[in-house]
């Protein structure tokens, strides 16, 4: 080890006791770090994931105005055949088209408007946990002609049960009458109460005919492999879009930007919590080496006097700094990633969160996640930090005269 | 032939409560480079502002100093601690070596900053120790070391790069009589044998056994200043 190496590693260790505090405090932020990250990571991935599962998927083709102003007009041709195109594409996981209206529907006790959306019974398994989170009945399918979906809050709503006949009266895509009568084939529970309340499903087919669309759809909704892809799977699509002008794609965050600003927001108020910790373990680092700066001003005195530079010896501390801050580094890391790997098996329970839950289908349980930014964003700006914590210790000895040190003035 | 130390008109003054102090008051002296000389005086007679002064410690408020011709007025702080480290020693009676690093390390630290590599490093680190009698030393801790021993590690540290110029403020005072005697031997042993420049500043009579220039101050001036003769 080189000489100046092991002269700031021993220093570190001239007040033991002291300098395991140090490094106790920055191991303790640096575990605290990333673990809140990593859970703050855990709880956005499977936010992100619930959500987007749901319906939305990560990514739709529409018509470019139709995002803007949702109208019956603003449609994709071909709709069910571009789907299947967009099937093809590696990049792409699920993909189905969907038609989406607003009627009135009616049991023979109770009405309500609602969204009913017409799904590829096939394919909407693959963009959408909503057909696995059926409670009584069946899904759609080809045996289920004029058949709907409830979602458990609307066929309560409607005192409707599995067999019961629903009444559908709504306007066509061309403005004609739209009018059905369907049977109410099954029933969901998505988990989210706002949407079981106000939506139905009902075959692609049936609605196309029921809302006049023809061949046309509101949307294909398309999966990629992972959160992570889907600027990947994005580009994929547009390049097979690209030659029809009136289609365009959209991504989640454009789609769903409740779900970002919520993630921004949390990040925000995590940010001041973070900020705090550091500077207070900064504060701490900066003691340490202010003292140590103090305690050595007649052994400086005389390295000066000997010839050895203000910027050697300020060289020095850094150096000694940095090791100190590894240190807590590394401990940190250790202690902050067997915590994260404890938690991603057992996960983490917060009372009381039940609303918040629900309101992001977040499941009772949270898992961190382990992964190298959790791991080390945290860690490496206390790093930064702490050793930028030596700036003032490393002034004060910049400004240190020799003779006036040699005398411990 | 250029002096190894030249002071001309060197005036110093100190505010303390009120009072204006002559630390140093209009010094004249040259030094011829190979002398020995013992600086004495009562404390406050400017022993110790004149060595600060002389190795670039401390800047006089008027008047020249060179060392080995070259000007320190013109030297900025940088140049001032690179002439130090290259061609001045200093020795003083704190010893305050590096506690956690060892004798030999303590030396070698010196060498390092000079950009000395570590090879060199160890062979002259290893000669230093066996020139002050402290071989078989090097790898104990200053803590583990007497105050004579560490002394003679100070000094080491101090003319490992072979200074051409030795300050030594009061290296006795923390010695026993022998310890003392051992030490100054040593630096008339260097001074012969290297031609290394000493002045000694010190209330010690034994210094002036070894030296062979004796520089009286008082009152921050020069009072007395003659050569020694011994048997």
């Amino acid at each position: 080890m080189p000489l100046s190496l092991r002269l700031a590693w021993r220093n570190l260790w001239r007040h033991q006791r002291r300098t395991w505090l140090t490094v106790a405090a920055m191991a303790l932020c640096n575990t605290l770090l990333i673990f809140m990250i990593g859970l703050q990571a855990g709880s956005y991935l499977t936010m992100l994931n619930n959500n987007l599962a749901v319906f939305s998927g990560h990514l739709q083709v529409q018509h470019r105005d139709y995002h803007d102003q949702p109208k019956p007009r603003f449609s994709v041709a071909n709709g069910v055949a571009l789907a299947a195109r967009l099937r093809q594409l590696p990049e792409v996981s699920g993909a189905a088209a969907r038609g989406m209206g607003f009627a009135l529907l009616s049991s023979d006790k109770r009405s309500k408007a609602m969204q009913v959306i017409g799904v590829e019974a096939e394919y909407e398994a693959s963009v959408s946990s909503i057909p696995g989170t059926l409670r009584e009945g069946q899904y759609l399918s080809a045996d289920t002609p004029n058949g709907v979906l409830l979602g458990q809050r609307s066929a309560n709503h409607l005192k409707a049960n599995i067999g019961s006949e629903i009444t559908l009266l709504g306007s066509g895509r061309d403005g004609s009458f739209a009018a059905s009568v369907l049977t109410v084939v099954g029933i969901v529970d998505s988990g989210m109460e706002e949407f079981d309340r106000n939506t139905v499903f009902i075959r692609l087919s049936d609605f196309q005919d029921i809302f006049s669309y023809g061949d046309e759809v509101s949307h294909i909704a398309l999966l990629s492999a992972s959160i992570f892809e889907v600027a990947n799977t994005q580009a994929a699509i547009d390049g097979l879009i690209a030659d029809r002008e009136t289609l365009r794609s959209l991504d989640w965050d454009v789609l769903m930007p409740g779900l970002k600003q919520a993630i921004q927001s949390d990040i925000a108020s995590a940010l001041f919590i973070y900020t705090v910790l550091i500077i207070v373990v900064v504060f701490s680092v900066l003691n340490n080496q202010l003292m140590a700066v103090l305690e050595r001003r007649k052994e400086y005195g005389i390295l000066l006097s000997l010839g050895v530079a203000h910027r050697r010896l300020i060289g020095l501390l850094f150096t000694e700094t940095a090791l100190l801050a590894l240190l807590g580094l590394l401990v940190g890391i250790a202690l902050g990633g067997a915590l994260n790997e404890y938690f991603a098996i057992v996960g983490v329970q917060f009372a009381g969160m039940e609303e918040m839950g629900e309101k992001f289908n977040l499941p009772a349980r949270i898992h961190p996640i382990t992964h190298p930014l959790t791991l080390l964003a945290g860690p490496i700006i206390v790093f930064i930090g702490s050793v930028f914590a030596a700036l003032y210790p490393a002034i004060k000895l910049r400004h240190l005269n020799p003779v006036s040190a040699r005398a411990g003035l | 032939m250029t002096n190894a130390v030249h002071c001309h008109q060197l005036c110093r003054k100190f505010h303390q409560g009120g009072q204006t102090i002559h630390g140093l008051d209009h010094v004249d002296f040259d030094v011829a480079a190979g002398e020995f000389i013992c600086l004495t005086g009562p404390s406050g007679s400017g022993k110790t502002t004149l060595l600060n002064a002389i190795g670039g410690l401390d800047r006089p408020d008027s008047g020249d100093i060179a060392v080995g011709g070259v000007s320190l007025n013109t030297l900025d702080q940088g140049a001032l601690a690179d002439l130090r480290l290259a061609h001045i020693g200093f020795v003083f009676q704190s010893y305050n070596l590096i506690p956690v690093l060892s004798a030999r390390e303590n030396i070698e630290f010196i060498l390092l900053m000079q950009g000395v590599d570590a090879t060199e490093r160890h062979r002259l680190a290893d000669d230093m120790l066996r020139e002050v009698g402290l071989e078989g030393l090097g790898s104990r801790r200053p803590s583990e070391l007497s105050g004579g021993q560490q002394q003679r590690v100070a000094v080491a540290r101090a003319i490992v790069s072979r200074p051409t110029l030795v300050l030594a403020d009061e290296p006795t005072a923390n010695l026993d009589s022998h310890t003392a005697e051992q030490l100054m031997a040593l630096f008339a042993e260097l001074n012969l044998r290297h031609g290394t420049t000493f002045i000694v500043a010190s209330h010690d009579p034994r210094v002036q056994h070894f030296a062979r220039r004796l520089i009286r101050m008082q009152d921050g001036k020069i009072i007395e200043d003659h050569p020694l003769a011994h048997d």
